[in-house]
């Protein structure tokens, strides 16, 4: 396994990247990066630590080239090194890290999960108002990895706070069974794009073939409400699993935001030729302006959430055949 | 009438969704097993995820029918909370 690290990848350039997976040798995770200066979203981060651990596990080497671009002490700070327990031969002086980001962490368990939410709330400095939706958006992605991915290593998960944008952009990671799996045994979706729309549309959930009530403990309304989340800040929403990727682009801001239950009518792209991710990789931006209302969301979702469960029972529904 | 503090089992923060069954399994339902009525005072919660108040009501709804809400008061709960709630009472009540 081999990926190099471009100068820049975030979540609108990230289709190159993962096309870039070199997965013919098993036996060695090589990681390489470009010289000068490497600038990359959280959920890269994630991506990486996830893929070595996985691979560290199934006994393969890690072989991660020096890193020489003046970006490098980024990486050592967010925790990549240590996790993959390599040495990053940086010698960095530790300072306060509040109000920047979330470094990588691995959570296995919902006591983890609740210690995880409790302690990134203060890293990241924010007025509880805009820390309303980054809490329910990590719990809720940290959840679906912990009830749904049978992920030996867990959640990997890391978030960084850009202030000039006032954003905050998230990664969650995961080397489970991947979506399509987890769908497979009442929704029986043909490829992995078909897993990534039915997980989501409201309604779905891999537990139940039952739409809309769900399960005693799941109702498939997590990752819906997480892609309306970023369709009302304008900004991606990409998930990737298995061989294919569902990205939801940002909404020009002279257009009005509708909510939609089916995510193949919003504005995204898609590919299901990638080479194949084993579990689910999930990224987000949330731009944390004023004109994000969590309440008023809240307001749509209700409505839309109706709306779309109508349509999938209608699209159940047996119709007798006239000849 | 059996109250339940919500906030003492979860904090400001309602996610854990194991905490949400305990609740469920433990003081809703005998309570209302004992045709008592349930308070759930979500006072000092400030939010929650609706996968919390799915494993916290649903199950309930669906096997003592949509009749069992009228058992069951929320009590301090802000808007983000109501929402919550209303979205997971809506779907229980229109799923088949």
């Amino acid at each position: 396994m081999k990926i190099h690290l471009s100068n820049s990848i975030w979540i609108g350039n990230i289709d190159p990247f993962i096309r870039s997976f070199d997965t013919s040798n098993e036996k060695v995770f090589e990681i390489t990066s470009h010289k000068r200066w490497v600038s990359v979203h959280p959920v890269i981060l994630c991506m990486i630590s996830a893929l070595g651990l996985f691979m560290r596990k199934h006994r393969a080497k890690i072989s991660f080239e020096k890193m020489e671009a003046t970006s490098k002490h980024y990486f050592h700070r967010m925790g990549l090194f240590e996790l993959l327990k390599l040495d990053s031969e940086m010698k960095i002086k530790p300072h306060e890290s509040a109000g920047r980001f979330i470094p990588i962490q691995q959570i296995k368990n919902s006591d983890e999960l609740g210690n995880f939410i409790k302690d990134m709330i203060p890293l990241l400095h924010l007025e509880p108002k805009k820390v309303e939706p980054i809490k329910y958006i990590m719990s809720e992605l940290i959840n679906n990895v912990l009830e749904h991915a049978v992920a030996p290593n867990g959640a990997i998960v890391c978030a960084q706070y850009y202030k000039k944008s006032n954003t905050i952009r998230m990664g969650v990671v995961d080397t489970g069974v991947g979506i399509k799996d987890t769908l497979q045994k009442f929704y029986h979706p043909k490829n992995d794009l078909e897993a990534i729309k039915f997980a989501l549309t409201p309604g779905v959930t891999g537990t139940t073939k039952r739409i809309g009530g769900g399960s005693e403990m799941n109702a498939g309304a997590g990752l819906f409400f997480i892609k309306s989340l970023a369709k009302t800040s304008r900004d991606f929403f990409m998930i990737y699993t298995g061989r294919a990727m569902y990205k939801l682009l940002k909404n020009p801001k002279n257009k009005q935001i509708k909510l939609m239950a089916d995510p193949l009518k919003d504005h995204y792209s898609s590919d299901d030729n990638l080479p194949f991710w084993k579990g689910t990789v999930v990224a987000i931006d949330l731009c944390l302006d004023d004109n994000i209302d969590f309440k008023e969301l809240l307001t749509a979702i209700k409505k839309v959430y109706g709306d779309g469960k109508k349509n999938l029972i209608k699209e159940r529904y047996k119709k007798p055949r006239f000849i | 009438m059996k109250e339940i503090k919500v906030y003492k089992f979860t904090g400001d923060f309602a996610e854990n969704k194991d905490i949400a069954r305990k609740i469920r399994v433990e003081f809703i339902i005998p309570a209302l097993e004992k045709k008592n009525k349930v308070i759930l005072d979500f006072k000092d919660v400030e939010s929650a995820t609706q996968s919390f108040i799915h494993a916290l009501i649903s199950d309930i709804i669906r096997k003592k029918g949509v009749e069992s809400l009228n058992n069951i008061y929320f009590r301090n709960c802000n808007e983000i909370i109501k929402n919550i709630i209303e979205i997971v009472t809506n779907y229980m009540q229109d799923s088949y």
